[in-house]
C-alpha cells in the first residue's frame, strides 16, 4: 500500500482509492489479489464442508420440504384411531381443514378425485380437521355433503394444527413413501397441483 | 417465522409480500440509476418488468410442461398460481433471455445497462432473505449461540438474518461507490461478486445445503465461480477504462 500511495502525486485517501489504482494501473496486482480470494475462498469451502452425515435435513421431523413428517395418531370420523406412520409405504395427502372454510370447501372435491384415481397406486389421504376451532358435528356433516370416502381425523385438541405450523386453513402436505414431506401447499389446491405433486411420488417403488 | 398474514378470511402468504416489495423497491432504485446513468429509465422499466412477467410464465409453463397430463385433464388449473406450482431455475433462465433479447432490439448499451440493474439485483437479495426469515426456509445449522433462533425443533443460527444483513452490506458498498464507476459494467460486477462473497461465507452457517462431492456445499463451490468470473470480468473490462476515469476517481477522493 505504501509503495502504491508513493507512486503517485494524487494521494488517495481511501481503501477504495488505492483499490481504483490497482485494479486500473497494475493488472499484475490485481491477478493475485484474484488468486488470493479464489484460495480464500476455496479454503473456506473445504472447511466448511459437511461431513457424511452431518447434515440435519431429514433427521428433524418438521412440516416442511425435505423433513420427515410429524408424526400423528387421531380418531376418525368413525371412532377409529389412524397414525400417519402406520402409512409408511404409501403417498399420503395430509390435509389440514374447517368446514367453515371456503377454499377447503372449494378444494376437497379435487382431492377425492385424486385420491380415487390413485388409490390402487398407493396414494392415501389423512383429511384433519381442525376440530379445536370447528366441531365434531359440523366436520360429520361437511363430510357427508360432499361425499368424502377417505378417513377424517379429529384434531380436537389442536395438537396436530400447532405441530404442522398451520397458520392458514387448508394447508396441504404431500407425504412420499418414506415419510418425507415432499410439497407443502397452503390455501386451496387445484385437482391439477395436487396431480403433479403426488403422480412423481408414486412413481417411487414402495 | 411468519407464513401467513391473517386478515379476516383472507391469508397473505408473508414471503411473496417481501418479494413483491423487493421487486417494487429494486424497479425504483433502477429506474432512478438509469436516468443517473444517461439512460431512458422508462425502457430500463419495461426490460424489468419483461422480464420478471417472462420468469413468472415461463416458470409457470416449464412446471405445466413438466406435468401435462394433470394440467390437460385440468386445464383451469394453470392459472391457479401457487409457488409450490413454479420452476424457479428454468423462469430464472427465461426472464433473462426475454430481457436480453428486449435489449438487444433496444439497443441498449450491454454494460451500463447491467450497472442500471445491479441496485435492483441487490435489493431482491435482501428482499429474498426476508422472504426465508417469514417462511423459515433457508434454515441455519444447530447453533447454541446467545442469538440463536429457534427454528425447526433446534436452536439454530440466524442464517436468514445472516442472509439479510449480507445483502444490505452488498447494497450499501454499491450505494457508496456509484458515483465512482471506474468502467461500465463494474456496478454490476461489484454487486454480483460481493453477493457471491457473502453467499460463500455465510452458507457455511446453512443447515439446508445441497451438498456434493465430498460433503462440499454445492451453493459455495457456485458462487466461488461466480466470484471468480466477476473478479476475472473486473479484470478483463477494467483493461480499457473510460478516458480519465482514473483521474476523475483520484481527484474525488
Amino acid at each position: 500500500m505504501k509503495s502504491c500511495r508513493r507512486s503517485y502525486p494524487n494521494k488517495p485517501k481511501s481503501l477504495y482509492g488505492m483499490a481504483v489504482i490497482v485494479l486500473m494501473q497494475s493488472a499484475r496486482r490485481w491477478r493475485i489479489f484474484i488468486a488470493v480470494v479464489l484460495l480464500l475462498g476455496a479454503g473456506w469451502t473445504w472447511l466448511s464442508r459437511v461431513p457424511a452425515l452431518g447434515a440435519d435435513v431429514g433427521q428433524i421431523p418438521s412440516p416442511r420440504v425435505g423433513f420427515p413428517a410429524p408424526d400423528f395418531a387421531l380418531a376418525t370420523l368413525r371412532g377409529e384411531r389412524t397414525r400417519l406412520a402406520a402409512q409408511r409405504g404409501n403417498v399420503v395427502i395430509v390435509n389440514l381443514w374447517a368446514s367453515w372454510c371456503g377454499p377447503c370447501r372449494a378444494e376437497m372435491p379435487a382431492i377425492q378425485q385424486v385420491y380415487l384415481a390413485y388409490y390402487d397406486h398407493g396414494l392415501r389421504v389423512l383429511a384433519v380437521n381442525s376440530t379445536i376451532q370447528d366441531s365434531e358435528e359440523n366436520a360429520r356433516a361437511f363430510t357427508q355433503e360432499l361425499g368424502l370416502t377417505f378417513p377424517v381425523l379429529l384434531d380436537q385438541d389442536g395438537a396436530v394444527t400447532r405441530r404442522y405450523l398451520v397458520r392458514a386453513l387448508p394447508s396441504t402436505f404431500v407425504v412420499d413413501r418414506r415419510g418425507v414431506v415432499r410439497a407443502v401447499i397452503f390455501g386451496g389446491a387445484s385437482m391439477a397441483a395436487l396431480q403433479s405433486a403426488v403422480e412423481p411420488l408414486l412413481k417411487d417403488a414402495p | 417465522m411468519f407464513p401467513i398474514l391473517q386478515l379476516g378470511p383472507l391469508a397473505l402468504y408473508v414471503p411473496a409480500l417481501a418479494l413483491l416489495a423487493g421487486v417494487w423497491v429494486g424497479a425504483w432504485l433502477v429506474e432512478k440509476e438509469a436516468i443517473r446513468l444517461g439512460l431512458h429509465g422508462e425502457t430500463i422499466s419495461t426490460l424489468v418488468f419483461i422480464g420478471l412477467v417472462a420468469g413468472l410464465i415461463g416458470a409457470r409453463l416449464w412446471y405445466v410442461a413438466h406435468n401435462l397430463g394433470a394440467y390437460a385433464a385440468d386445464p383451469i388449473a394453470l392459472f391457479s398460481l401457487s409457488p409450490a406450482t413454479l420452476t424457479p431455475g428454468a423462469g430464472l433462465l427465461i426472464g433473462i433471455a426475454a430481457a436480453g433479447l428486449y435489449g438487444l432490439r433496444r439497443v441498449l448499451p450491454p454494460r451500463t445497462t447491467l450497472d442500471a440493474l445491479a441496485p435492483g439485483l441487490a435489493t431482491m437479495l435482501v428482499a429474498i432473505g426476508c422472504a426465508h426469515l417469514a417462511s423459515g426456509d433457508g434454515f441455519g445449522e444447530p447453533a447454541q449461540l446467545p442469538w440463536s433462533i429457534f427454528l425447526w425443533d433446534a436452536d439454530r443460527h440466524p442464517s436468514q438474518v445472516y442472509e439479510i444483513v449480507g445483502a444490505l452490506i452488498v447494497l450499501g458498498a454499491w450505494w457508496r461507490l456509484r458515483g465512482r464507476r471506474p468502467f461500465d459494467g463494474f456496478g454490476f460486477l461489484l454487486v454480483v461478486a460481493l453477493s457471491a462473497a457473502a453467499r460463500l461465507f455465510l452458507e457455511a452457517f446453512r443447515g439446508d445445503s445441497a451438498l456434493i462431492a465430498g460433503g462440499l456445499r454445492a451453493a459455495q463451490v457456485g458462487a466461488l465461480l461466480i466470484l471468480a468470473l466477476c473478479l476475472i470480468g473486473m479484470d478483463i473490462w477494467g483493461r480499457a477504462p473510460r478516458p480519465g476515469a482514473v483521474e476523475a476517481a483520484r481527484h474525488r477522493l
